[in-house]
Protein backbone atom coordinates (compact mmCIF):
# COMPACT_ATOMS: atom_id res chain seq x y z
CA UNK A 1 0.00 0.00 0.00
CA UNK A 2 1.39 3.55 -1.00
CA UNK A 3 1.03 6.54 1.58
CA UNK A 4 1.58 9.19 -0.56
CA UNK A 5 -0.69 11.88 -0.43
CA UNK A 6 -1.58 13.95 -3.64
CA UNK A 7 1.20 16.53 -2.04
CA UNK A 8 3.16 13.69 -0.76
CA UNK A 9 3.13 14.90 2.70
CA UNK A 10 3.21 11.59 5.11
CA UNK A 11 2.14 12.84 8.73
CA UNK A 12 4.27 10.28 11.08
CA UNK A 13 3.92 9.82 15.45
CA UNK A 14 4.77 7.24 17.72
CA UNK A 15 3.73 6.19 20.99
CA UNK A 16 4.33 4.02 24.21
CA UNK A 17 2.05 1.27 23.95
CA UNK A 18 1.31 1.70 28.39
CA UNK A 19 -1.54 -0.74 28.25
CA UNK A 20 -0.97 -3.42 30.52
CA UNK A 21 -1.87 -6.39 28.78
CA UNK A 22 -0.45 -4.92 25.37
CA UNK A 23 -2.94 -4.05 21.91
CA UNK A 24 -5.26 -7.44 22.93
CA UNK A 25 -9.23 -6.88 21.35
CA UNK A 26 -10.63 -4.22 23.05
CA UNK A 27 -7.72 -1.51 22.66
CA UNK A 28 -7.92 -2.85 18.96
CA UNK A 29 -11.33 -2.06 18.70
CA UNK A 30 -10.83 1.50 20.20
CA UNK A 31 -8.24 2.46 17.68
CA UNK A 32 -9.90 1.25 14.64
CA UNK A 33 -13.09 2.35 15.70
CA UNK A 34 -11.16 5.86 16.34
CA UNK A 35 -8.99 5.39 12.63
CA UNK A 36 -12.41 5.19 11.26
CA UNK A 37 -13.36 8.62 11.79
CA UNK A 38 -10.82 10.20 9.63
CA UNK A 39 -10.92 10.13 6.19
CA UNK A 40 -6.53 9.73 6.02
CA UNK A 41 -4.96 6.59 4.94
CA UNK A 42 -3.75 5.24 8.06
CA UNK A 43 -0.68 2.51 8.88
CA UNK A 44 0.40 1.47 12.03
CA UNK A 45 3.18 -0.60 13.07
CA UNK A 46 4.96 -2.23 16.56
CA UNK A 47 8.19 -1.83 17.81
CA UNK A 48 9.91 -1.04 13.86
CA UNK A 49 7.89 -4.27 12.40
CA UNK A 50 8.89 -4.68 8.87
CA UNK A 51 5.10 -4.15 8.30
CA UNK A 52 3.03 -1.30 8.09
CA UNK A 53 -0.60 -2.48 8.84
CA UNK A 54 -4.17 -0.70 8.07
CA UNK A 55 -5.19 1.01 11.51
CA UNK A 56 -8.67 0.62 9.97
CA UNK A 57 -8.68 -2.91 9.83
CA UNK A 58 -9.63 -4.15 13.31
CA UNK A 59 -8.63 -8.20 12.35
CA UNK A 60 -5.22 -6.53 11.37
CA UNK A 61 -4.84 -3.93 14.45
CA UNK A 62 -5.57 -7.16 16.64
CA UNK A 63 -2.98 -9.22 15.47
CA UNK A 64 -0.33 -6.79 16.41
CA UNK A 65 -0.31 -8.39 19.40
CA UNK A 66 1.73 -5.84 20.71
CA UNK A 67 3.16 -6.38 24.13
CA UNK A 68 3.23 -3.70 26.68
CA UNK A 69 5.96 -0.78 26.12
CA UNK A 70 6.37 -1.62 22.54
CA UNK A 71 6.45 1.43 20.75
CA UNK A 72 3.56 1.89 18.03
CA UNK A 73 4.15 4.28 15.17
CA UNK A 74 1.51 6.13 13.15
CA UNK A 75 1.64 7.33 9.90
CA UNK A 76 -0.90 9.12 7.73
CA UNK A 77 -1.05 10.70 4.13
CA UNK A 78 -4.34 12.87 3.14
CA UNK A 79 -6.45 15.73 3.90
CA UNK A 80 -7.09 15.14 7.59
CA UNK A 81 -3.65 13.47 8.66
CA UNK A 82 -2.46 15.24 11.27
CA UNK A 83 -5.46 15.30 13.24
CA UNK A 84 -5.79 11.59 12.59
CA UNK A 85 -2.25 10.95 14.27
CA UNK A 86 -2.79 13.17 17.13
CA UNK A 87 -5.90 11.65 17.64
CA UNK A 88 -4.64 8.00 18.28
CA UNK A 89 -1.27 8.99 19.78
CA UNK A 90 -3.87 10.72 22.34
CA UNK A 91 -5.98 7.34 22.11
CA UNK A 92 -2.88 5.43 23.19
CA UNK A 93 -0.99 7.41 25.46
CA UNK A 94 -4.19 7.56 27.62
CA UNK A 95 -4.55 4.18 27.61
CA UNK A 96 -7.79 3.71 25.80
CA UNK A 97 -10.34 5.41 27.78
CA UNK A 98 -13.74 4.16 27.92
CA UNK A 99 -14.90 7.98 26.30
CA UNK A 100 -12.51 8.17 23.94
CA UNK A 101 -15.04 5.60 21.52
CA UNK B 1 -24.92 9.32 13.48
CA UNK B 2 -25.92 7.97 10.42
CA UNK B 3 -27.42 4.44 10.15
CA UNK B 4 -25.43 0.90 10.43
CA UNK B 5 -25.42 -2.06 10.21
CA UNK B 6 -27.40 -4.29 12.40
CA UNK B 7 -25.64 -7.26 13.70
CA UNK B 8 -27.63 -10.58 14.38
CA UNK B 9 -26.14 -13.49 16.82
CA UNK B 10 -27.79 -17.53 16.47
CA UNK B 11 -26.03 -20.17 18.50
CA UNK B 12 -27.23 -22.96 19.35
CA UNK B 13 -27.10 -21.87 23.01
CA UNK B 14 -29.25 -18.97 24.67
CA UNK B 15 -26.06 -18.56 26.95
CA UNK B 16 -23.45 -18.18 23.95
CA UNK B 17 -25.57 -15.98 22.20
CA UNK B 18 -26.53 -13.25 24.60
CA UNK B 19 -22.71 -13.59 25.92
CA UNK B 20 -21.51 -13.00 22.20
CA UNK B 21 -23.92 -10.01 22.19
CA UNK B 22 -22.69 -8.91 25.87
CA UNK B 23 -18.77 -8.79 24.00
CA UNK B 24 -19.93 -6.73 21.07
CA UNK B 25 -22.28 -4.11 23.25
CA UNK B 26 -19.26 -3.88 25.79
CA UNK B 27 -16.25 -3.57 23.30
CA UNK B 28 -17.98 -1.82 20.24
CA UNK B 29 -19.90 0.08 22.30
CA UNK B 30 -24.23 0.88 21.83
CA UNK B 31 -24.30 2.62 18.53
CA UNK B 32 -23.98 -0.93 16.68
CA UNK B 33 -27.38 -2.36 17.15
CA UNK B 34 -27.66 -6.01 18.23
CA UNK B 35 -30.22 -8.66 18.99
CA UNK B 36 -29.32 -12.32 19.57
CA UNK B 37 -30.99 -16.00 19.65
CA UNK B 38 -30.77 -19.01 21.02
CA UNK B 39 -32.20 -22.45 21.73
CA UNK B 40 -35.09 -24.13 21.23
CA UNK B 41 -38.61 -22.96 22.23
CA UNK B 42 -38.28 -25.68 25.05
CA UNK B 43 -35.12 -24.35 26.45
CA UNK B 44 -32.89 -26.96 25.24
CA UNK B 45 -30.11 -26.44 22.69
CA UNK B 46 -31.05 -25.31 19.34
CA UNK B 47 -32.16 -22.66 16.90
CA UNK B 48 -35.62 -21.39 16.23
CA UNK B 49 -36.75 -19.42 13.05
CA UNK B 50 -39.27 -17.37 14.01
CA UNK B 51 -36.76 -16.04 16.60
CA UNK B 52 -34.38 -15.30 14.06
CA UNK B 53 -37.01 -13.11 12.32
CA UNK B 54 -37.54 -11.40 15.36
CA UNK B 55 -34.34 -11.05 15.61
CA UNK B 56 -33.76 -9.57 11.97
CA UNK B 57 -36.51 -7.30 12.55
CA UNK B 58 -35.85 -5.95 15.72
CA UNK B 59 -31.95 -4.74 14.48
CA UNK B 60 -33.48 -3.87 11.01
CA UNK B 61 -31.99 -0.89 9.72
CA UNK B 62 -31.99 0.62 6.03
CA UNK B 63 -28.24 -0.82 5.63
CA UNK B 64 -28.96 -4.01 6.16
CA UNK B 65 -28.39 -6.99 8.49
CA UNK B 66 -25.38 -9.20 9.28
CA UNK B 67 -26.10 -12.73 10.81
CA UNK B 68 -23.22 -14.37 12.15
CA UNK B 69 -23.77 -17.89 13.08
CA UNK B 70 -22.44 -21.22 14.92
CA UNK B 71 -22.89 -24.45 13.56
CA UNK B 72 -24.81 -26.31 10.95
CA UNK B 73 -28.73 -25.40 12.24
CA UNK B 74 -27.64 -21.86 12.73
CA UNK B 75 -26.62 -21.50 9.29
CA UNK B 76 -29.67 -23.14 7.45
CA UNK B 77 -32.35 -21.83 9.98
CA UNK B 78 -30.93 -18.15 9.31
CA UNK B 79 -31.12 -19.04 5.50
CA UNK B 80 -34.69 -19.77 5.72
CA UNK B 81 -35.09 -17.04 8.18
CA UNK B 82 -34.26 -14.94 5.52
CA UNK B 83 -36.29 -16.22 2.75
CA UNK B 84 -39.02 -15.37 5.32
CA UNK B 85 -38.46 -11.86 5.37
CA UNK B 86 -40.70 -9.20 3.69
CA UNK B 87 -39.18 -9.82 -0.11
CA UNK B 88 -37.82 -5.81 -0.04
CA UNK B 89 -35.78 -6.67 3.29
CA UNK B 90 -34.38 -10.24 1.95
CA UNK B 91 -31.49 -8.66 0.06
CA UNK B 92 -30.19 -6.49 2.74
CA UNK B 93 -29.72 -9.34 4.99
CA UNK B 94 -26.35 -11.97 5.02
CA UNK B 95 -25.29 -14.90 6.70
CA UNK B 96 -21.62 -14.05 7.50
CA UNK B 97 -19.12 -17.16 6.83
CA UNK B 98 -17.00 -16.27 10.21
CA UNK B 99 -16.63 -17.43 14.17
CA UNK B 100 -19.37 -15.97 15.97
CA UNK B 101 -17.68 -14.02 18.70
CA UNK B 102 -14.85 -12.91 16.57
CA UNK B 103 -17.00 -12.04 13.53
CA UNK B 104 -19.70 -10.57 15.79
CA UNK B 105 -17.00 -8.20 17.16
CA UNK B 106 -15.53 -7.32 14.04
CA UNK B 107 -18.23 -6.88 12.06
CA UNK B 108 -19.67 -4.82 14.77
CA UNK B 109 -16.53 -2.78 14.88
CA UNK B 110 -16.70 -2.20 11.14
CA UNK B 111 -20.29 -1.52 11.29
CA UNK B 112 -19.69 1.25 13.83
CA UNK B 113 -17.86 3.32 11.41
CA UNK B 114 -21.07 3.54 9.04
CA UNK B 115 -19.40 1.01 6.69
CA UNK B 116 -22.20 -0.86 4.09
CA UNK B 117 -23.16 -4.53 4.46
CA UNK B 118 -20.56 -5.52 2.24
CA UNK B 119 -18.01 -4.13 4.14
CA UNK B 120 -19.02 -5.20 7.15
CA UNK B 121 -19.35 -8.85 5.64
CA UNK B 122 -15.78 -8.50 4.05
CA UNK B 123 -14.24 -7.37 7.57
CA UNK B 124 -16.26 -10.54 9.68
CA UNK B 125 -15.10 -13.26 6.91
CA UNK B 126 -11.55 -11.82 6.78
CA UNK B 127 -11.31 -14.06 9.81
CA UNK B 128 -11.46 -17.03 7.87
CA UNK B 129 -9.90 -15.99 4.57
CA UNK B 130 -6.41 -16.55 6.47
Amino acid sequence: MTLESPNGQVITGSVRLVHAAGMHARPAVKLTKLAKRFQAQISIRASNAAEWINAKSVAKVMALRAARDSIIEIKASGEDAEGAVAALVDLVAADFPDNAS
Amino acid sequence: MTDTVGIVIVSHSKDIAKGTADMVRQMVGSEVKVAFCGGNPDGGLGTNVPLIIEAINKVWSPKGVAILVDLGGAETNSEMAVEMLQPDRRDRVVVCNAPIVEGAVMAATEAAGGSSLEQVRAVAEELSAA
